[in-house]
Parts: structure tokens; C-alpha cells; sequence
């Protein structure tokens, strides 16, 4: 029974992991469904602005180490320390200057081409932000505080505890991821279904030429699209930076988004959320069930040969657009 | 044409590194970038700024004066390849603080008579002086580690530790496996029980780990992370309420931004050390007057006094004071890497020698021999206090069980002599 | 006025057909080698054998490879450094297992391994495609560097998992471990991929690499006038893993000397040679060895330029290095999609004009 209990509560905590990893997939699928462009660089992006968000809040001077090695000075801090929202709104600017920056630089030049030059791109652009953030915002590892509770919830396991005798784990910060990516999932809906630039960016996303067409500006639309994935980016720095604090390791996790794309489909919102759940729950219930068989940590792999396996039954995902070929 | 040869004369200047001239170089391969470049930084700081204070104030050793030429590893073994060649010419002793890249230099070291030195990281058995004649982990290495966290909790349990569960989080890779053996060994010998729980690098995700550590309510969790797995695992232990008294990290698991991002969570968090921490040595006043004052100080004497940083000053103690021993020995000044290894052999770390340099107490008492490659192996435990984000030293400097260890070094260094073909020296 | 081909006549079908058709082409390929054989071994010393030229020549081995898999077949893989692990893996346990026979069949078995680990693999690209095949092929990435760091059989029941490797002679000279001198390390690899890029291109202009690109270009279409996707895409990937196993063989025998697979192998390293091969030009075997070159070279230019020229502090160097790495990919892209092997065929084109451009 105690078993049994133990694996719902695996179960349910890798569906809250699934959460934070469906948080990191939505902005590459946002990307994608609008300009065919694989992000890359949205793992790094959620880095850039997790750093910046702890930058602006404890008020550190940017390219502060540069500009010491340049000119021998000792500017570090600008001394004062912003409320979080304020610092959140001030990234969000940051974030949507950024979107318009990788645009005329980037993306503007690279139109037509093909989608793995476009990947290539954005891999370069990883690359440059990544040296970029270190070099704005230093390599040290930095304590993000945006006030989100961490650790268990008590309620929840008095709760349990008293329903089956055995008191069941859930982070409260998990709790928190989970709403918050519900909310910013519905803002997103409500978003594409019932604004006038929502309905653009889905036309976009249809067909580009027809887009055109009817006078739709391809480059807004892009803009727009960048700066929300950098928006779903920093939830996305917000909530793994809480728990881990900022630092370089936190570009990785695009690597645990990747097998959710496959199996969600790259072009499906739907998708990213419940291929982040099978994943969640998939990797942590097998960590659970045959990692002791098998020596353990096995997590790293075990999402993708999931992915694989379910792709070659279903190559599209789960909620991919049928692929259709024609010669 | 000519501008083409220009363009190429400069690339192939730009591609040799300038050799170094007379002084005694000792290249610090750091890493202050890529995932553990947080830590990197602290330690390569440390190491840069006593060498500094040893030529403001006393104008070098033996009057000869210290180059520290750096090198960025990354944490690369490609890159530390690279930063070896391009720094080894004239250079005497090599510290490049990562498992990985130690052991692709023990073979190099010995046909380029180098001395290489990796306290408290790096091949266990190179403890074997016989076997390993270039390299000098003093003065404790992962063995040591593991056996007196063991003896440490034997003692807090009066002696017994039969039936007791013990499990071992470890970074997956060839720095997190070494204590496994060790620990077996121990498990046997008291009778406790080890579960092992490997993490994944880099160790962003360790939920599951952690509802098996709940369930399985071991009394103990020891830990040899490194980099972000630190950090969460920290997390994570504060989030099942796992009580950090009885959650020991090895010294690699010990420093300041490991515990920091768990703020109140991490309080009474215990880890490893071999070194002091904190400012209160009275070698941190002349640090003050001759390179933090002056600004001389490595990267503006950010991280000065924390864990890592005072591991990497520790170590560049150690290389100058086997330095020292060298010129003494050899009775010139200007030594050569084999000088070097000699007065690494005849190296007596006293107390006294501590505390003449200011930093009494910082490290345990050791003395090195040529068959002794790794002193007594000696480390304390320190604890975390989050109220006044300091680390309290709560042991004092403990001996391993050197009767489980010695016949475990015996085996690994055999092994790794028939593999390479080296024959053992006579010592 | 110089590079020209006005009097350089063909007389036959294997002439036309010739790699370097014109003359000063052929002339100057025979003095790299004459150049790479003759000159380099007596002037290589330790510090540019490995910070240079043993990981070009390594790494022009692996991209040729993956070349053949993306550039000529189309299939895009993210798992070479898992295959390099094959290699490197395989000629631990083979120079281990069997001290008495040489380093080099060595190799080349772990080439072979890597080929059937590569085939296995490949299954998958017969139902998936493109990017899906990309994530797919990441599968092996960390399927594989989990097996090695896990099963101790693997590293011989080492205490950390480290393989080391030991020496080992080819003609009374040592290749492997620490004695090995730089000219031997550079020999050895010079010769694999002497063999293995003559290899690579009679493969890619013969049936074989006309059934890959025809693949490439469009796989229904390929299959409708008769090429099997499946020989097609598994002995891509066969052929393909052959290389990067050879590659991984030589990485760590050769030039690491020891290695530990999360780290020497990991998934950066299945990008760099991704990186390689698009800087460098798809479906070029000049662009492999283009693409080797500039990012190799690059960043120990780079470093070397700003710590060691600049005075800069290393950390700020590294980062800055990031950056213009970075940079440079996305301006390359921009520039010039199909990378360095494009540029220099429009270079090219210039110079025959030169000085008189219509």
C-alpha cells in the first residue's frame, strides 16, 4: 500500500516537474508555429533574463567587470534595490528590446532560408547571449528572490496524512509554477483568440504568404512573437532560478524541453503541456521504478528515448500538424 | 598578397603564447566560465592572490619572484590540454582543480617532469608516491574524505553505526564515484547500510532523488556534488525538511554560494573541509596592506575569505612552501621542476610553520615522504550558519581509517602501474 | 591571369571527372601534401600538435562524417559525440583486450563498431524526419554517455570511470600514451585523414553518394525512381558513424590520452561538429576541413589575442570569446549560407577573371 502511495506521489510531483518543463517548451513552440525558426536559444533566453531580472532588482551596474578591466575603475552597484514587480516590468522592456534587436540584426537578413540555417542562427545567437550576460551581469551564481514560497506545503500533507495515513510531498513552489502556467496559458489563448494582433500572429503562423497579403507586417508579428517567448522565458528563469539560483546551468534546461517538443509536436501549445506532463511523469516513475535496477540517472535519456519511441509510431507528436508529402 | 602574409604572421603570433622568462611559474589553469565557473573563480582568486602577496611583501621566494601565468579551462579537458602546452615551458607545478583534466595530465607529467599537485581532488591513489612520482594530492583526497565523514558520525553515535542507513548523492562522473569504493568498505567494516543515488550532470532536476531520500528516511545523506547539483540538492534537502545536521557534503559541496541560494533552509548544513575559513588569520591583515588596499587583489577581491577561495590561498601555501623546501634543499633559487618534487618530498607542514606564515590552524599538520604522496589525510567538518552566513569550524583535524584506505590505494595504483607500464620506485 | 584553365585540355570521361580538374588546383594539393608530409612533422612541437593541429585534423574526420549523414543524406544528427564515445570506447577495449595487434586495425574495428551502433541508431530517420530526426538522434547523445558511465565493464572496472590509454607503437614509434612525440601523434592522424577524405569523396560521387543526395533532396521522389530508402539512409549513417567512430578513437587514444564521457563527449561536442560542417559548407569535403579549421583555430586565436595581446583578465576573455564566436556564426549565416566551401568556389570564380572581369 505505503508503495502504492509512494508512486502517487511520484507520479504527481513529476506531473508539477512536467509543469516547469512544459514552461521552457511553450516558448519554443511559440516561435516556431510563427516564423519556423527552432529556438535554440530559448534555454539561454530564459538565462539572459532570469540574470537581468537579478540585475535590475540588487541594482548592479552592467558590463561592470568590462568596463573595471578597461578603464581600471571600481563601479559595481548602483546601490538601491527594486521592488520585484518593478524589476520584472523592467526586464519585460529589456526582453521586448532584445526581440527587436535579434530581429533587424538576425532574423531580418535570414528570411527564405532554410530551417536548419535558421537553427544554426539561433544556436550562434545562444552562444552570443550567453557570453553576453556573463559579460553584462557576471558568472557568479546569483539568489533569485522574487518572493515565491519554496518547500513543502504543510496543507497539503496534514491533508493527505489524514486521508491515507501517509502525508504526500508537494513543493510549494511547484504549486506555484502550476498556477502561474496555467494563468500565462490561458492569457496566451485569450491572447491569440480574441485580440486583433492574436489573430495575426495565428495568420502567420498559417501561412506566411497568404499573411502578406492581407497586410499583415511579417516583421511586427515576429517581434511580437520574440518578445513573448522572452516573456515565457523569464517565468520560465523566474521559477527554475528560484530554485537553483541563477547561474550558467540554467541555459540547460532547454535540453530537458526538446524530447516534450517531439512528443507534443513543434507546433502545438496543447502539445507542450501534455508531452511536459508524460514526460514529467514518464521520467520520474521510471527514475522510480527501474533506475534502481539499472544503476540510476536516468533521467537525462529516458525522455528522449520515450520521444523517440512514441515518434516512430507518430512521427508528426502528439498534436503536430499531419505531415504531408508530395512530390 | 602582403597583406595576406601579414594577417597570417599575426595569426601565428597571436597562436604561440609567449614563453615565460627567469621567474618561477607556477600557471594557474582556472575556470571562471561555463557551469562551474562560480566556483572556479573563488579558488583560481585565492591562489593568484597569495602569490601576489608573497611578491609585494617579501619580493617572491628566496628572492626569485612568482609568475602565475592564467589559463581558462573551462572545466575542459580539450581546453586544459591546450592551456598545459601553452604554459608548461619553464613552468614547475600544475593545479588545474578538476578530476577530468588531473587525470589526463598524470601520464603527461611524468614524461615532462612536472610536478603536478591536486589537494583534495584528482586520482586518489596518486597518494603512492611509488607509483605516481610527479603528482601530490596532500593533504587529503576523496578516500580521506569519505572515511572521516564515516569516523565523524561514528562518533556522534557513540562508536556504532550498525544498522544505521547512510545514502550517498553523488555527482555522475568520474569525481562523484570515487568515494563508492571507500564507502563500501566502510559499510562492511561498521556495519551500516549505503544506498547509492547518482545525479545526472549538471543536476538542475533532482525531485525524484529526493522523494527516494523521503521515503527511504536513511539517517544520513552524504553528498559529492559540484557546480548547480549543490545548490539544488541543498534545495531540495530543505524542502523535505531532511535535517541538514545530518547532511554532510564533501569540501567540493562546502562553500558559500552552495548554501546561499537555500537562504534560512540551509542552516546547520555540515561539509568537509581541509582549510580554514573566514578572515580571522592574521595573514588577512598583510593580504589587506600589500594586495586587497592597493587593488592588486585577483578580480577586485570579490570572493576574499570565502570556503573556496581560502582552498585555493591553501593551496598556493602549500606549492610555496614547497618551493621554499626546494631552494633549501637544492641551495640556489632558481629551482627546477625535479627540485621541486623533492622539496615537495620533504615537505613538513608543523603547526608552528602555519602560524609563522599567519594562518594558524588553517590546515592540518602534515609531512610528505617519497613514498607518501598524501600526507595523513586529515580534514575537520564545518557547519553552515545561514543567520550569519558563515561557516563554523566544529571539528578538529581527524585522522581516515587508514587501515580500510591503504590497502585500497595499494590496489588502484597497482592497477594503474601495470595498465601504463610504470615500475614502482624503491622508497 | 594566374589561375586559369585555358589550355588545360581533357582528353577523357576520367579526366573531366578528376577532383582538381584545373591544373594549378592539382598542383597545389600536391604541395599541401608534399607540405603536410615532409615539413610539418619536423617543425610541429608540442604546443601546436595539440592546441591546433591534432584537433583539426581529428575534428575534419568527424565532420566529414557527419557530413556525409547531413550534408549528403540529409539527415540531421545531434548524436556525434555520443558515436565519438562508440569509438573512443571501443578502442579502449580493444587496445586493452589484445595489446599484440596494432593500433591502427585497432581503430579501424572501433570504426566498425561505431558503423553498427550508427545503423541501430539510424532505424528511426526511416519513419522521422527532419528535426523530429534531430531530437531523435539526441536520444543516442545520452543513451549512450549514460550506458558508458554506468556499466563498468566498459571502463574495466576502474574506480572512476576514467579510461586512460595506454602506449601503444606503430612501427617501433609510440602513437599512444605519454611518450608519443608530436610528429608520431600528427603522422597517425595525418594519415587517417589522408585515407578516410579519399575515401569520403570517391563514396560521395559514386552510386552511393548519388543515392544520398537523391535522398536528400527528396526522399518519395528517390524511392519512386528506384533508391532504396532504406540501404540508402542506414548506409549513410553506417558510413557516417564509421568516421566519427574513427574520429572518437583518435580523439581519445590519440590526442586526450584519457577521457571521462559526460565530459569529453558530450552533447557540446555533437554541436561543434554540427558547427563545423555549416560554417564549413554542406555536402563539401573541403567545407569539413574549412569548418574544422575556423573553429578550431578561432577560439585559441581569440584567447590567445585578448589574455595574452590585450592583457584582458581570462573570465572576461572567455566570455567575450562567447560572443564573438556567436557573432561570427550568425554573420557567416548571414553572409553566406553554405558556408566557407561556397565562398571559396565564388572566389574561385573571380580569380579565373581576374584581372578582367566582363
Amino acid at each position: 500500500m505505503d508503495q502504492l502511495f509512494f508512486a502517487a506521489e511520484v507520479f504527481l510531483n513529476g506531473l508539477m516537474t512536467g509543469v516547469m518543463y512544459s514552461l521552457v517548451a511553450l516558448g519554443f513552440v511559440l516561435i516556431f508555429k510563427a516564423s519556423g525558426v527552432f529556438n535554440y536559444a530559448q534555454g539561454v533566453l530564459a538565462l539572459f533574463a532570469a540574470l537581468t531580472l537579478v540585475g535590475i532588482q540588487q541594482g548592479q551596474v552592467p558590463f561592470a567587470h568590462l568596463i573595471n578591466a578597461i578603464f581600471g575603475t571600481h563601479v559595481e552597484s548602483f546601490g538601491w534595490t527594486l521592488p520585484s514587480i518593478a524589476a520584472i516590468a523592467l526586464t519585460v522592456l529589456v526582453m521586448i528590446g532584445l526581440a527587436i534587436l535579434i530581429e533587424t540584426l538576425v532574423l531580418k537578413h535570414l528570411v527564405g532560408q532554410e530551417p536548419i540555417i535558421l537553427f544554426m542562427a539561433t544556436i550562434g545567437l545562444a552562444y552570443f547571449l550567453e557570453g553576453l550576460g556573463d559579460v553584462m551581469w557576471g558568472a557568479d551564481i546569483k539568489t533569485l528572490d522574487v518572493g515565491l514560497p519554496q518547500g513543502i506545503s504543510d496543507s497539503v500533507e496534514a491533508v493527505t496524512a489524514e486521508w491515507f495515513g501517509y502525508g504526500f510531498f508537494i513543493d510549494r513552489l511547484d504549486i506555484w509554477a502550476t498556477m502561474i502556467a496555467a494563468l500565462l496559458v490561458a492569457a496566451l489563448v485569450a491572447f491569440s483568440q480574441y485580440t486583433k494582433q492574436g489573430r495575426a500572429m495565428r495568420a502567420v503562423a498559417d501561412d506566411h504568404q497568404a499573411a502578406l497579403s492581407v497586410g499583415i507586417s511579417l516583421r511586427f508579428i515576429w517581434i511580437m512573437v520574440w518578445s513573448i517567448a522572452g516573456f515565457v522565458a523569464l517565468v520560465a528563469g523566474i521559477m527554475w532560478g528560484t530554485k537553483s539560483g541563477v547561474q550558467f546551468s540554467l541555459s540547460l534546461i532547454a535540453l530537458k524541453a526538446l524530447p516534450v517538443l517531439m512528443l507534443g509536436g513543434f507546433t502545438s501549445i496543447p502539445g507542450a503541456i501534455v508531452g511536459g506532463l508524460i514526460i514529467g511523469v514518464g521520467e520520474k516513475l521510471f527514475e522510480f521504478w527501474v533506475g534502481p535496477l539499472v544503476g540510476g540517472a536516468t533521467e537525462n535519456w529516458f525522455a528522449y528515448v520515450l520521444a523517440l519511441l512514441f515518434l516512430v509510431f507518430r512521427p508528426q507528436g502528439l498534436f503536430g500538424e499531419k505531415i504531408i508529402e508530395r512530390v | 598578397m602582403k597583406r595576406l602574409t601579414l594577417t597570417a604572421l599575426a595569426a601565428a603570433v597571436a597562436l604561440t603564447a609567449a614563453p615565460a622568462s627567469a621567474d618561477l611559474i607556477v600557471p594557474n589553469l582556472s575556470y571562471r566560465t561555463g557551469p562551474y565557473g562560480a566556483n572556479g573563480t573563488q579558488y583560481a582568486d585565492g591562489f593568484n592572490d597569495y602569490f601576489t602577496l608573497l611578491n609585494e611583501r617579501d619580493g617572491g621566494i628566496g628572492g626569485e619572484l612568482i609568475q602565475v601565468p592564467e589559463c581558462e579551462t573551462a572545466y575542459n579537458t580539450e581546453k586544459g590540454v591546450e592551456c598545459y602546452e601553452a604554459t608548461k615551458e619553464g613552468a614547475l607545478v600544475f593545479n588545474p582543480l578538476s578530476t577530468g583534466i588531473t587525470y589526463q595530465l598524470i601520464p603527461k607529467v611524468g614524461v615532462d617532469k612536472k610536478v603536478l599537485y591536486t589537494p583534495g581532488y584528482g586520482r586518489t591513489s596518486a597518494k603512492n608516491g611509488k607509483v605516481f612520482e610527479w603528482v601530490f594530492n596532500a593533504p587529503a583526497n576523496y578516500w580521506d574524505g569519505a572515511s572521516v565523514a564515516i569516523k565523524y558520525l561514528l562518533d556522534e553515535n557513540g562508536g556504532d553505526l550498525s544498522g544505521k542507513k547512510i545514502a550517498l548523492v553523488y555527482h555522475n562522473s568520474a569525481y562523484g564515484k570515487e568515494p563508492i569504493r571507500t564507502l563500501q568498505e566502510l559499510a562492511e567494516k561498521h556495519g551500516f547500510t549505503l544506498s547509492e543515488i547518482p545525479i545526472e550532470a549538471p543536476g538542475q532536476e533532482q525531485k525524484s532523488q529526493w522523494l527516494q531520500i523521503r521515503r527511504d528516511q536513511p539517517d544520513y545523506v552524504l553528498m559529492w556534488g559540484w557546480g548547480v547539483m549543490n545548490q539544488v540538492a541543498i534545495q531540495e534537502a530543505a524542502n523535505i525538511r531532511f535535517p541538514m545536521e545530518n547532511f554532510i557534503g564533501i569540501w567540493w559541496a562546502g562553500s558559500e554560494i552552495d548554501v546561499t541560494p537555500a537562504g534560512a533552509g540551509a542552516n546547520g548544513y555540515k561539509s568537509m573541509t581541509f582549510n580554514g575559513v573566514g578572515m580571522d588569520y592574521p595573514l588577512y591583515d598583510d593580504l589587506k596592506t600589500h594586495v586587497i588596499d592597493p587593488g592588486k587583489a585577483s578580480q577586485g577581491g570579490e570572493h576574499v575569505g570565502s570556503a573556496v577561495y581560502s582552498r585555493g590561498l591553501y593551496a598556493a601555501v602549500v606549492i610555496a612552501e614547497a618551493i621554499r623546501k626546494a631552494q633549501e634543499l637544492a641551495g640556489t633559487s632558481a629551482i627546477t621542476p625535479e627540485q621541486l618534487r623533492d622539496g615537495f618530498e620533504n615537505l613538513d607542514m608543523t603547526d608552528e610553520r602555519l602560524t609563522e606564515i599567519g594562518l594558524p590552524d588553517f590546515g592540518p599538520a602534515f609531512q610528505l615522504s617519497c613514498a607518501n604522496h598524501g600526507g595523513n589525510g586529515m580534514a575537520r567538518v564545518q557547519q553552515w550558519d545561514a543567520e550569519a552566513k558563515t561557516w563554523n569550524l566544529i571539528t578538529e583535524f581527524t585522522e581516515p581509517d587508514n587501515e580500510v584506505l591503504d590497502p585500497l590505494i595499494a590496489e588502484d595504483s597497482e592497477a594503474y602501474a601495470q595498465e601504463a607500464g610504470v615500475t614502482p620506485r624503491d622508497c | 591571369m594566374i589561375y586559369r584553365e585555358a589550355g588545360d585540355f581533357k582528353t577523357g570521361y576520367r579526366e573531366d571527372g578528376q577532383t582538381f580538374p584545373i591544373r594549378l588546383d592539382r598542383w597545389a594539393y600536391y604541395a599541401l601534401i608534399a607540405v603536410a608530409v615532409l615539413v610539418v612533422p619536423f617543425v610541429i612541437d608540442d604546443y601546436w600538435a595539440s592546441a591546433v593541429i591534432l584537433p583539426f585534423l581529428i575534428y575534419s574526420i568527424a565532420a566529414i562524417g557527419l557530413n556525409i549523414l547531413t550534408g549528403y543524406a540529409g539527415q540531421v544528427s545531434l548524436g556525434t559525440g555520443g558515436f565519438m564515445a562508440v569509438g573512443a570506447y571501443a578502442v579502449y577495449k580493444l587496445m586493452t583486450a589484445f595489446p599484440e595487434i596494432s593500433i591502427v586495425i585497432h581503430i579501424l574495428l572501433a570504426g566498425g563498431i561505431t558503423a553498427l551502433v550508427g545503423m541501430l541508431f539510424g532505424l528511426p530517420s526511416l519513419r522521422i524526419k527532419g528535426f523530429y530526426l534531430a531530437v531523435a538522434t539526441l536520444a543516442a547523445q545520452f543513451f549512450l554517455v549514460w550506458l558508458f558511465n554506468k556499466v563498468p565493464w566498459f571502463y574495466n572496472y576502474s574506480a572512476s570511470g576514467q579510461i586512460t590509454a595506454p602506449t601503444r607503437t606503430v612501427l617501433g614509434e609510440a602513437v599512444t600514451g605519454p611518450a608519443a612525440s608530436a610528429p608520431a601523434k600528427y603522422l597517425i592522424c595525418l594519415g587517417f585523414v589522408f585515407v578516410l577524405a579519399w575515401l569520403a569523396r570517391n563514396l560521395t560521387r559514386g552510386t552511393l553518394g548519388r543515392k544520398w543526395m537523391a535522398i536528400r533532396d527528396m526522399d518519395i521522389a528517390a524511392e519512386i525512381i528506384g533508391v532504396n530508402p532504406l540501404t540508402a539512409k542506414l548506409s549513410a549513417f553506417a558510413v557516417s558513424s564509421f568516421f566519427v567512430g574513427i574520429a572518437g578513437a583518435l580523439l581519445f587514444a590519440v590526442y586526450l590520452g584519457a577521457a571521462e564521457v559526460g565530459e569529453a563527449f558530450g552533447i557540446n561536442k555533437s554541436f561543434l561538429v554540427l558547427f563545423m560542417i555549416i560554417i564549413g559548407g554542406l555536402g563539401s569535403i573541403f567545407g569539413s576541413f574549412a569548418g574544422a579549421a575556423f573553429l578550431v583555430l578561432m577560439p585559441v586565436f581569440l584567447k590567445n589575442l585578448m589574455t595574452g595581446g590585450l592583457g584582458w583578465p581570462t573570465d572576461l576573455a572567455a566570455h567575450v570569446e562567447l560572443m564573438i564566436v556567436g557573432a561570427m556564426i550568425v554573420i557567416f549565416l548571414i553572409a553566406e549560407p553554405h558556408g566557407i566551401a561556397r565562398l571559396w568556389a565564388l572566389a574561385k570564380e573571380k580569380l579565373r577573371l581576374w584581372p578582367f572581369p566582363h
